[in-house]
C-alpha cells in the first residue's frame, strides 16, 4: 500500500478565505454559478476573519464531465508502475515486466498493471486484418474473425494468470526486497470470451486428435501444446478484460485462456490452432519453461500453477507503520481450484493461526485473506501457507529445494518469509 | 415482407451457416479457410520432421547467412553475446552446479531448431528466410555442436534423424512432489534464517 502521510493544513494547500482574494473572487463569478458564489462570498465574509482551513478543492470548480474521454488514475498515483529489471533478458521486447501486488487492492489487477510477458514486444494488431484459423484434425477448418467470436454466447470468468517464472529470483535465495519483484508476475482479471469447447464443436475434432498447437501472431510466432482435455474443460478463446477489450500487451484482440496453467501456454495475440495427435515439441516446452532436476534430467509439461500465497502487507513494499493492531492481508490462488484454508504464521512457522478468507472464494481466482495481529515491536518473522480445496499444502522453501534441487526456477510456489525489524522495515529471508 | 426480401434472407442465412446448424448443435459461425489460406499459415514442425519444407543446407553452406543473420547476437561461434542465448557448449553440465542448457547441451530435437528459427529468427525480421537458408543455418548451428559433419545434408529427410545429445533427458511432471502438512503448534525447534536479502554473499 502507498503512504499518506498528512500533511499539516497551511498556506500551500488551503485557501482561508475567497474574499482574501480578489482574483478568485472573479473567477467565482464569472463562472455563472452567481447565486451558489453569492452564498459562498457572503458566508465567507461573514466570517472573514476567521481561518477556516479549507483545502483549495473544497472551493473551487475541478473539471467537469468528459474532461478525459477514458479516466486514468490520480495525479497522486502515477508511482504504481508495472517495472522491469534491465539485467534480466537481453531485451525489453522479450523481457517480463511485474505487476506491483504492494498496491493492488482486492483480487483484481487493474487491466494497465497486469504484469507483462513478451516474447518480441508487443503486436499492433488490427482486429480486421486478423483471424483466428482452427484446423488439422478436424472435420471442417473455420477461420473466425473477431466479429464471428463475438457472436458466441460469452462467458466471463475470474481466473489469476501466473508465469510459471513467478518466484524465480527467490530460487538461489533471497535476493530482492520487493514483493513486486518476487510474486507480480502475477495478475487477476475478470476475462470474456467463449470456450474453446464451443469453437472445436463448430470445427468438429477428428480422431486421434489428442493436443492442439496454439500459436502467436506477434513476431515469435510463440507456439506451444496443448492438451485436448484441457481444451475441451475450461479453456477459453477470450477477447475481453476487466470490461473492455483486451489490452494490446495482454494479446488484443484475442488470446487462450487456460485457468490455473502457466502463463506461457496463453498464447496471446491467437492466431491458430491446429489439432494433432501428439505435442509439436516447440522451443517454449523443450528449450525453455522445463524444469531441470538435480540429477540433470527435466520436466517436461509441467502445466499446472500450485496452491500458494504471499503476505502482501506488510511487505518490503508496505512497511510497518507503528506497534499495535496490524492488519496481516495478503493473496492466495491454487491452479487446482479454490482456496480452501490460509494460515499466517508471525514466528518462522512454529505456531500458526488460521486466517479469514474474503469472499466469494472463486475457482483459480486470486483469493484474499487477512489476520489481525499486535505487533510488540520486537523482530517478527511472518509467513502464510495456503491450502487448496484438493488438500494440497503450500511447501516450504526448503522442502521445494529438497526435492527440486536449486537449477529448476521455474513454479516456485514455495512459502514466503518477511522479516519484521523493530525498525519496522520488511526483509525478504529465507529459513532452514 | 416483400417475397424477394424473404428470398435474400434464407439465402443470406444459408450461404452464412450452411448445414452447420441443420443438426442444432451449431451456431454456423465463423468461415471456410481455403487451402492456400492454410498452407501459409501453417508453418509448424513435429518432432517427426511433418511440416518441414522441401529444401536443403549444409554447414558449409550455412556458414554465410549465420555470420550475416545471426551472429550479431548469438556470437561468431555461437557462444552468445551478453544477455543472448548461447547455441553452443555445455556437455555434461546438466546435473553440475552451473548447468549450460544449449541447443547441444539440452535441445532433445533438431526440427525445434527448424521450427524455431523458421517462425521467429532473425529476431525483428521474423519469417523472412528461405527455407534453403533456414536448413543451412539449422546445420551450422548442429555443426558448431559437432552433431554433423560440415557437409552433412541437413533436409526433410535427415534432419528429423539427428540424434541430439539430451534427446532422452526430459521426464513426465510428477507433481504434486512436496507434500507438506498442516502442522499448527510447536512445529519445530529452531528457526533458523539462511538468507537474507540485506546480506547478499
Amino acid at each position: 500500500m502507498k503512504k499518506y502521510p498528512p500533511a499539516p493544513l497551511n498556506k500551500t494547500n488551503v485557501t482561508t478565505s475567497v474574499t482574501t482574494d480578489p482574483a478568485k473572487r472573479r473567477l467565482f463569478l464569472k463562472s455563472g454559478l452567481l447565486a451558489g458564489a453569492g452564498l459562498v462570498s457572503g458566508s465567507a465574509s461573514a466570517a472573514s476573519s476567521s481561518n477556516k482551513l479549507l483545502p483549495h478543492w473544497s472551493r473551487h470548480l475541478g473539471p467537469g464531465v468528459a474532461s478525459t474521454g477514458y479516466g486514468v488514475p490520480s495525479r497522486f498515483e502515477t508511482d504504481v508502475q508495472r517495472k522491469t529489471l534491465d539485467w534480466l533478458r537481453a531485451r525489453r521486447e522479450s523481457s517480463v515486466s511485474f505487476s506491483p501486488l504492494q498496491s493492488q487492492h482486492g483480487i483484481i489487477t487493474p487491466s494497465g498493471l497486469v504484469f507483462e510477458r513478451h516474447h518480441a514486444g508487443i503486436a499492433d494488431i488490427d482486429p480486421n486484418s486478423h483471424y483466428l484459423l482452427i484446423h488439422g484434425l478436424v472435420e471442417r477448418p473455420l477461420k473466425f474473425t473477431l466479429s464471428d467470436l463475438m457472436r458466441f454466447p460469452s462467458v466471463s470468468r475470474i481466473h489469476f494468470l501466473e508465469c510459471a517464472a513467478n518466484g524465480v529470483l527467490n530460487y538461489p535465495g533471497a535476493q530482492y526486497n520487493s514483493l513486486q519483484f518476487n510474486f507480480g508476475m502475477l495478475s487477476c482479471c475478470e476475462w470474456t470470451g467463449v470456450p474453446l469447447s464451443t469453437l472445436l464443436k463448430e470445427a468438429g475434432v477428428r480422431k486421434p486428435a489428442k493436443w492442439i498447437l496454439a500459436e502467436g501472431a506477434d513476431a515469435a510466432a510463440l507456439t506451444r501444446s496443448i492438451p485436448l482435455d484441457k481444451a475441451l474443460d475450461d479453456t477459453l478463446v477470450v477477447y475481453a478484460q476487466n470490461g473492455e477489450m483486451l489490452r494490446p500487451e495482454q494479446g488484443y484482440p484475442m488470446r487462450l485462456l487456460l485457468p490455473g496453467w502457466e502463463g506461457i501456454i496463453n498464447v496471446k495475440w491467437l492466431r491458430r490452432l491446429e489439432l494433432g495427435d501428439k505435442p509439436w515439441e516447440t522451443r517454449e516446452e523443450t528449450a525453455t519453461y522445463t524444469d531441470l532436476m538435480p540429477d540433470g534430467k527435466a520436466r517436461q509439461y509441467t502445466f499446472v500453477m500450485e496452491t500458494k500465497s504471499v503476505i502482501t502487507s506488510p511487505c518490503p513494499e508496505n512497511p510497518m507503520a507503528g506497534k499495535g493492531r496490524v492488519s496481516i492481508n495478503g493473496l492466495a490462488w491454487s491452479g487446482h481450484g479454490r482456496i480452501k484454508r490460509v494460515d499466517v504464521s508471525v514466528d518462522g512457522g512454529r505456531n500458526w493461526r488460521t486466517a479469514r478468507l474474503q469472499g466469494p472464494v472463486q475457482n483459480k481466482s486470486l483469493t484474499r485473506f487477512s489476520m489481525d495481529w499486535d505487533w510488540n515491536g520486537e523482530v517478527a518473522l511472518l509467513q502464510s501457507r495456503a491450502i487448496d480445496e484438493t488438500g494440497y499444502v503450500q511447501p516450504t522453501m526448503a522442502e521445494l529445494r529438497k526435492i527440486r534441487g536449486i537449477r529448476s526456477f521455474y513454479h516456485n510456489n514455495s512459502i514466503q518469509t518477511w522479516l519484521i525489524n523493530k525498525n519496522g522495515e520488511v526483509e525478504n529471508v529465507q529459513l532452514a | 415482407m416483400s417475397s424477394w426480401l424473404k428470398v435474400v434472407l434464407i439465402a443470406g442465412c444459408c450461404t452464412a451457416a450452411g448445414s452447420a446448424v441443420a443438426d442444432g448443435t451449431r451456431y454456423g459461425y465463423g468461415s471456410t479457410p481455403t487451402q492456400a489460406e492454410i498452407k501459409a499459415w501453417d508453418i509448424d514442425v513435429g518432432p517427426d520432421g511433418k511440416g518441414l519444407p522441401v529444401g536443403q543446407g549444409t554447414a558449409t553452406q550455412g556458414e554465410e547467412p549465420y555470420l550475416q543473420y545471426c551472429s550479431a547476437c548469438h556470437g561468431e561461434f555461437g557462444e552468445g553475446v551478453g544477455r543472448y542465448p548461447a547455441l553452443i557448449g555445455g556437455e555434461d553440465s546438466l546435473d553440475q552446479d552451473r548447468p549450460k542448457k544449449t541447443v547441444g547441451s539440452f535441445w532433445p530435437y533438431a526440427t525445434t531448431l527448424w521450427d524455431y528459427i523458421n517462425r521467429s529468427m532473425p529476431f525483428g525480421n521474423a519469417q523472412s528466410l528461405e527455407p534453403d537458408q533456414v536448413y543451412a543455418i539449422v546445420a551450422y548451428i548442429l555443426n558448431m555442436n559437432d552433431l554433423i559433419e560440415p557437409d552433412t545434408v541437413m533436409d526433410q529427410n535427415s534432419l528429423p534423424r539427428v540424434k541430439m545429445p539430451n534427446r532422452n533427458g526430459f521426464i513426465p511432471d510428477p507433481r504434486p512432489d512436496v507434500h507438506n502438512k498442516a502442522c499448527m503448534k510447536n512445529c519445530k525447534d529452531k528457526v533458523e534464517i539462511t538468507s537474507q536479502a540485506n546480506k547478499l554473499p
